[in-house]
């Protein structure tokens, strides 16, 4: 287990005051001048040498994302730094923790980040929904604006460097990055078209980096402690500590930082006070957020916890938000209850998006009940395939892998309530 | 998609909103919201003035609020923007309410998360005092909505009533918030297990027991 020390988010549960005081005495703000001082390229390599990759369920390596940003400005425009603060991938509740918890960590973390990407200023882009974490978090900037620690000569560092707070309305689909910089923008958040790339022109037309609230809080501490530090945590590829948040039917559910690649067994165990009624009740798991495939038990139970590992499994580890189901759960209900959220919230802007998710979650509640031929089963699979890589964004495909994982691993459950349904009105027709 | 469209422009509906304008406390805090983007980027601000809007409105009609047509119009123009540009954005974002709510609106998450821990007991709860999807009840106390998820999922099944989110709920804590909120009392928000503190493991954390009762620096650890 992770020991207490090599714990990032150190105030997580909320025990003690988020505010800055109480935040300074834990570590933040600790002489961030010095951290500036390092230059723009040293701090992005020393993230690069981390191994940090990026949290919020890409996984795209966070170092390297920054250095595509331009090292000068041509022709006078700003860059800019995004943070996704849209948490609402059903099964994820880390950023909330760190938003109303260690809302200084974030706050340090853009600063850094924002100096090191060459950034003007920073947008926090916070869900609508997070109404009080809201609040904590523009009463931190404010602090931090109060103590000179940014805005003008941001913590005596020589750089100018400001932080916006901007609440979303419920929206899923701003999560998604160039969907995002439009809702900014003060439109619809239906996603671009790329490229252009962020990078190149993002937010009004500049260059902008989109990244998650845990990639960012996390930078501080990886530069106090040296990336070395960081890299002795989880498997090769896999660096790292992470924020786990475990749902569904375990003793206690919670959200925990753990070492990247801790065994399944191990995170629930330690944890979650173990499964309901016993590691043999378990049923799948859905590891990653609701868009990743399910795993069943008997492949879940020593798996690691990492990208690599659960990649194998045909799932992902995504934003690390551990959907547990033991054996008293409808699968067929759970999964169909996703094809819900993402008809729900599918922006209509593509087509095979906007129909096949309200076309795929009929066919799951036909399946539910087993009103349904045994055909339609492939019928539905090959409906996944035509939406799935054939829309703008990837909610299309996050629509589509829920599915393919159930009919992969459960198929003979969804024949069994074919069959019986069917069966019963062969009967009532004799 | 979700499918919403505005409530239907009337006569009656011009007359009671027609006049709509931003009180001085809410002007002020519309001015702070456009002020955090880069000149002549108003329009970036239409989110939180949308949001102002509906809770003036909510205090005018002692519900959560909503937005009538002329008032998606008052911002339009607040914002130098055409009006279709802001009925869309209006449209798009599910906490932006088209038609009348209650006082009080519960939005009952009920994504799998929730779902696996018992949010169909809290639908139940709701229905069996008279409420109903989409509606508002007879004593404009109640509008019920099913909401997605909240990010609330290791607390799981949560409700989230105006402003604030109870989490933890069994479908008789449900009930008991119901009441109190009827009895004008403000229950407590967060999660509703008992010695239970946020999103930590029931019966106490696992990890980091020393900041339970202070504020420790593990600094001198490392």
């Amino acid at each position: 287990m992770l020991a207490d020390k090599d714990r990032i988010f150190t105030n997580l549960y909320g025990f003690q005051d988020w505010g800055l005081k109480a935040a300074q005495q834990r570590g933040d703000w600790d002489d961030t001048k010095s951290l500036i001082a390092r230059g723009h390229d040293s701090i992005i390599e020393e993230v690069k040498a981390s191994g940090l990759r990026g949290r919020g369920g890409a996984g795209f390596p966070t170092g390297l994302k920054w250095s595509f940003m331009p090292k000068e400005s041509k022709d006078g425009r700003p860059s800019f730094l995004v943070i996704n603060a849209d948490e609402s991938e059903p099964g994820s509740c880390k950023d909330r923790e760190i938003i109303r918890h260690d809302p200084h960590k974030l706050i340090e973390g853009a600063l850094v980040a924002g100096y090191a990407m060459r950034a003007r200023a920073a947008y926090i882009y916070i869900r609508g929904e997070y109404i009080r974490e809201a609040e904590v978090l523009q009463a931190a900037i404010d602090e931090a604006y109060n103590a000179g620690l940014i805005g003008k000569n941001a913590s005596k560092s020589g750089y100018d460097f400001d932080v916006f707070l901007h609440r979303g309305a419920g929206a899923y689909i701003c999560g998604e990055e160039t969907a995002m910089i439009e809702s900014l923008e003060g439109k619809k958040g239906q996603p671009r078209l790329k490229p252009p790339f962020p990078a190149g022109a993002g937010l009004y037309g500049c260059p902008t980096t989109v990244n998650n609230v845990e990639s960012i809080a996390v930078v501080p501490t990886i530069l106090r402690r040296g990336a070395s530090w960081f890299a002795s945590f989880g498997r090769e590829n896999n660096k790292g500590t992470k924020l786990f948040q475990i749902s569904g039917h375990v003793n206690t559910p919670c959200v925990v930082e753990e070492a990247l690649s801790i065994p399944f067994s191990e995170l629930i165990e330690k944890h979650c006070g173990g499964i309901t009624g016993g590691k043999d009740n378990l049923l799948a798991v859905i590891p990653g957020g609701s868009s990743v495939p399910l795993v069943p038990a008997e492949q879940i139970w020593d798996a690691p916890m990492d990208f690599d590992g659960l990649k194998d499994l045909g799932s992902g580890l995504g934003t690390a938000g551990v959907i547990v189901m033991d054996k008293s759960t409808d699968i067929v209900r759970a999964i169909s209850r996703l094809s819900y959220f993402y008809k729900h919230e599918s922006c209509g802007q593509c087509t095979p998006c906007r129909e096949g998710t309200g076309w795929m979650w009929r066919m799951m509640e036909r399946l539910r009940t087993g009103d349904a031929a045994i055909e339609e089963i492939d019928m539905l699979q090959q409906v996944t395939k035509q939406v799935e890589g054939h829309t703008i964004c990837a909610l299309g495909d996050a629509a589509a892998w829920p599915i393919q994982g159930l009919i992969r691993h459960f198929r003979p459950e969804l024949e069994r309530r074919i069959e019986e349904h069917n069966a019963k009105f062969a009967e009532a027709a004799e | 998609m979700a499918d919403r469209n505005p409530a239907p422009d009337t006569p009656e509906l011009r007359e009671r909103w027609g006049a709509f304008e931003f009180t001085e406390s809410y002007r002020a805090k519309a001015d702070t919201a456009i002020a955090r983007y880069p000149e002549g980027r108003q329009r970036s601000a239409v989110m939180p003035l949308l949001d102002l809007a509906q809770r003036q409105v909510g205090e005018e009609t002692d519900t959560q609020g909503w937005l009538p047509l002329p008032v998606i119009e008052y911002v339009a123009d607040y914002l130098d923007m055409p009006v279709i540009r802001v009925l869309e954005v209006a449209s798009f974002y599910f906490m932006y309410n088209l038609v009348p709510v209650g006082k009080y609106h519960v939005q009952v998450c009920g994504t799998t998360p929730c779902m696996l821990r018992g949010s169909d007991g809290l639908f139940e709860t709701c229905k069996k005092r008279g409420m109903k999807k989409g509606h508002v009840s007879e004593d404009g106390l109640w509008t019920l909505t099913e909401v997605e998820c909240m990010g609330n999922c290791a607390t799981a099944p949560m409700v989230q009533i105006n402003d604030d989110n109870y989490e933890d709920l069994t479908p008789e804590r449900l009930d008991e918030i119901l009441d109190e909120l009827a009895a004008d009392k403000q229950p407590k928000t967060g999660t509703q297990i008992e010695g239970k503190k946020t999103s930590e493991p029931e019966g106490g954390p696992t990890t980091l027991k020393e900041m339970v009762t202070q504020n420790h620096d593990y600094r001198g650890d490392w």
